[in-house]
């Protein structure tokens, strides 16, 4: 079975290993027990203890809580509330919906018009890191951008049930 | 007593002992319904017990496929197929399931397949009958097709008497004979201005076409050559196939080779469950997309066309604990008086095609796959019409950005799974596409599809920026064609081509730009132009992780110039828009009309000689927060133009200055503390979610919003009561709301 060793996972993670390395990784087999050592790597990265299940979006990780609740936390710490509740919810969000605001992003004519679309900015209240954008017509609901099924997935994937 | 008389009576089919293909095709069904089996297989035994010779037969066949589709690329001549390569073959089961395929523009193997059950279905083997040496032409889009520019030929393959397969081929034409020229005209308002429409047409006997319908085809397209030639290389590619296919048979034996076509698909199967699990997590994903058709105002369209309107495509992806794929469209809103409705066959091959770049890039690619997925369209909405009679000639338009999401998902479970080399922010539109017609430069009424849309940027990965002006969503070989070879089949001149500034999705790291071209009229009186595939006033694709989505795109053509004046006298001419806020062809060029606004997709617009178009194409979406940009690949950006330097500071933060030789150097101690300013100052400017959806719920109570969101709203509430329910409750709206 290929395997990584964790260094390389590391740089990859950083997005310093070099081309040829990541492209070797691409076309070939996929190695089997990549997600516990990205697990691993997530955890010695972060400053706080929580038990981390998965990683979730850039910046963003599923923790189990001591009471063995389930929490989208941030790196720096934040929590967003239960898994089975969309995080953006609880995170701060700055809506471009002028024209000058769009047009910080994009020259005039490049962007979107802001009676048909605007971009919604999702930013963590503890650090302030940009962690979704969302670019829909006013008034559509917030999206859910992923539901995990935690439970399967440790179960019968990873044949590690998680003690509830 | 009674049955066997009646089977005695029955007339023999031309199926596998005797049985008629419709019998096959429901036996097929049913197994696959009771045992979620391919063909109810329950051990690959040819597989297991000699693994090399099974693969001997797998890659003898794909060999020939791939084969037939290079040589057919040099007996064409339309510069879509030579060019830029889109054809593709494929060899199918007697039921119409894909064993294997060619490389090239694979979305169609499998509309291919929905044309073939298509007439298993609807009993061909009677009438008009499936015999040796047959023909049968399609591109019905409704019965199995993406739209009428692409042609299918289907010859069936028999072997001492018995039907064994079906050899497929499809090659994009140039021109289909529409109401307006191009392959892709639009701006008319059903099927009847669609052109050439061959719906599993038997169209010759023997290896040969009739004559009738060659004569048929050739008056009914302009463009003709190209699209008579192109018939003689799909017809040549699938004798090729047919060929191969023999040369297995007398190899291995008939049996071993209808053993081997029916495993290899359960084996497809199986295998595409067990890549699931071991790439992606099991959940739901929700990734929605739109696009805008802003024609209220459009003179250049019919009258029922001339709306405001965004299409809606609610994608929601379920991964299940079994590796199942099903993906649902569930919320779409309708269908319209426009070219750009979907039937579910060019879907279905749409999800294909995007299997066969991410979960599947390897050749072992076939319906297996498809038995392992489903989708689900709604009836009634643009993704599934139900009127047949409905536009389709420009599909994609809906189809492309519909599908971004699901790159997004799939991301997003790589990302929970550690596999961070495989993550994409996903494709762009592929526009602007340059299309249209009229008397060309050689005095001939003819028509032209541009196809260097093949080649936008692509999504920004986890570690790298997107790829700059290389690729397309239906067709991983994108090639963009030379100048110069396009120059000789349009009368336009290139006045430039080139990478076209803040076309990138910003990001961590950023998607790849796309081009963009300056072009003239020459030696033409008149030619019918359009602007499409493009996305103006919305965007078509979306960033990841915080990135932002690539340009959206703007109409920009002048009519009546001075450029004849410009060349005679050798003053500077355009060879880029650049900055539309400072746009290049407005500084050097007068004209008598300066068409400049964001409607990107317009109908047929007349343009004379030396009168501009300029065609602007899209970049890829970016991924990750901008303010983590590494300053340098800022620095590189404005070096190389492809970011105007006013963006340096208010998207990334950077602050940066041009030395004495013009180059842009980063200040790294003003960036770092000018990016804890931005970063300070977000957290200011932002309000918590909950504050901002309270004022969003009042604005949804009033309908403030401009007429097409509110038409989106309300189509897809009363297409789908799942997704009233859903807007209903996230807002918290009294039961009876209606936009
Ligand atoms: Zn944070």
């Amino acid at each position: 079975m290929r395997e990584y060793d964790l260094e390389t996972l590391r740089q990859l993670k950083r997005g310093e290993l070099p081309f040829e390395k990541v492209h070797e990784m691409q076309s070939s087999h996929k190695d089997r027990d990549r997600f516990l050592k990205m697990l691993a790597i997530a955890q010695e990265s972060v400053p706080w203890n929580d038990r981390i299940l998965l990683p979730y979006a850039e910046h963003l990780y599923v923790v189990e809580k001591p009471d063995k609740s389930r929490v989208v936390k941030c790196d720096c710490g934040y929590e967003f509330g239960d898994v089975k509740q969309n995080w953006k919810l609880s995170a701060l969000v700055y809506v471009r919906d002028t024209k000058e605001k769009i047009n910080e992003i994009y020259p005039d004519k490049m962007g979107c018009d802001p009676d048909w679309m605007h971009i919604r900015e999702y930013i963590c209240p503890g650090c302030g890191v940009l962690l979704e954008t969302e670019a829909v017509p006013p008034g559509y609901p917030i999206v859910f951008d992923f539901q995990p099924d935690i439970d399967t997935f440790y179960e019968k994937w990873l044949n590690q049930p998680l003690s509830k | 007593m009674n049955l066997k008389k009646e089977t005695l009576v029955k007339k023999k089919g031309i199926g596998w002992n005797g049985m008629r293909l419709k019998d096959m095709l429901e036996q097929s069904e049913q197994l696959f319904r009771e045992t979620k089996r391919y063909w109810g297989i329950e051990k690959l035994e040819l597989r297991e017990k000699d693994p090399i010779r099974y693969e001997r037969i797998f890659s003898s066949l794909r060999g020939g496929l791939v084969n037939a589709r290079e040589t057919a690329l040099n007996i064409s001549a339309s510069p879509i197929v030579k060019e830029i390569g889109e054809l593709c073959f494929a060899l199918y089961t007697p039921e119409g399931d894909s064993i294997v395929l060619s490389t090239g523009i694979i979305v169609h193997v499998h509309t291919m397949s929905d044309a073939i059950k298509y007439m298993i279905r609807n009993n061909y083997e009677e009438n008009p009958g499936i015999r040796p040496g047959d023909i049968f032409s399609n591109n019905n889009s409704i019965i199995g097709d993406v739209h009428t520019a692409d042609v299918h030929t289907i010859v069936p393959i028999f072997w001492e008497g018995e039907l064994i397969g079906w050899a497929g081929g499809v090659t994009h034409e140039i021109d289909v004979g529409a109401v307006t020229p191009g392959s892709m005209a639009f701006g008319h308002e059903d099927r009847y201005g669609d052109g050439l429409l061959l719906s599993c047409e038997k169209a010759g006997e023997n290896d040969e076409f009739y004559q009738s319908y060659l004569k048929k085809c050739a008056d009914s397209v302009r463009a003709e050559r190209y699209w008579l030639l192109d018939e003689r290389t799909r017809l040549a590619g699938c004798h090729m196939i047919r060929d191969q296919v023999y040369r297995v048979i007398q190899e291995e034996g008939i049996e071993t080779y209808k053993q081997f076509i029916r495993e290899v698909i359960e084996e497809g199967r199986r295998s595409f469950k067990e890549r699931v699990k071991e790439i992606l997590f099991p959940g739901t994903y929700e990734s929605p997309r739109f696009t805008d058709v802003p024609w209220k105002n459009d003179p250049t369209v019919s009258a029922k066309a001339r709306r405001d309107l965004i299409m809606h495509a609610p994608l929601t992806l379920k991964v299940s604990a079994d590796g199942e794929l099903h993906m649902s469209f569930e919320g779409a809103n309708k269908w319209g008086y426009h070219s750009f409705n979907c039937a579910p066959s060019p879907m279905q091959g749409a999800l294909w095609v995007q299997l066969t770049q991410t979960l599947i890039p390897n050749d072992k690619i076939n319906d297996g796959a498809y038995y392992a997925t489903s989708l689900k369209l709604p009836y009634g909405s643009w993704c599934n019409p139900d009127y047949e009679k409905v536009s389709t000639t420009l599909s994609w338009h809906f189809l492309i950005p519909a599908f971004s999401g699901m790159i997004r998902s799939l991301a997003r479970g790589y990302y929970a799974r550690g596999y961070l080399e495989e993550i994409s922010a996903s494709f762009p539109m592929t526009g602007n596409i340059l299309q249209g017609g009229g008397v060309n430069h050689f005095g001939v009424e003819s028509a032209f599809t541009n196809f260097e849309m093949s080649s936008e940027g692509t999504g920004a990965m986890y570690f790298k920026d997107g790829e700059d002006c290389t690729a397309a969503m239906w067709n991983p070989e994108g090639d963009m064609g030379e100048a110069e070879t396009w120059e000789v089949l349009e009368p336009l001149l290139y006045l430039g081509r080139s990478i076209k500034p803040m076309t990138s999705g910003p990001g961590k790291y950023c998607g790849g730009a796309g081009i963009e071209t300056v072009r003239m009229l020459y030696r033409t009186k008149q030619q019918t132009l359009f602007n499409g595939l493009a996305d103006g006033h919305v965007f078509g694709s979306a960033g990841i992780f915080g990135g932002y989505p690539g340009n959206a795109g703007y109409r920009h053509s002048l009519h009546g110039t001075n450029m004849k004046e410009i060349i005679a006298k050798q003053l500077p001419y355009p060879t880029h828009d650049g900055d539309p806020e400072n746009s290049e062809v407005d500084r050097l060029v007068q004209a008598r009309e300066n068409v400049f606004d964001k409607i990107a997709t317009a109908g047929p617009q007349l343009f004379e000689e030396y009168d501009i178009y300029v065609s602007v194409h899209r970049g890829g979406p970016g991924l990750g927060d901008v303010l983590e940009r590494d300053p340098a690949l800022v620095e590189a950006d404005l070096n190389s133009g492809k970011l105007l330097p006013r963006y340096a500071e208010s998207i990334y933060g950077v602050v940066a200055k041009q030395n004495d030789e013009g180059k842009w150097q980063v200040d790294h101690k003003r960036t770092a503390e000018k990016r804890k300013e931005m970063r300070l100052n977000r957290l200011k400017k932002a309000v918590p979610v909950k504050e901002f959806m309270k004022k969003e719920r009042e604005r949804i109570l009033k309908r403030d919003f401009i007429e097409p969101v509110r038409d989106m709203y309300q189509s897809s509430m009363e297409l789908s009561s799942e997704w009233r329910e859903k807007f209903i409750t996230f807002w918290n709206l009294p039961e009876d709301f209606e936009m």
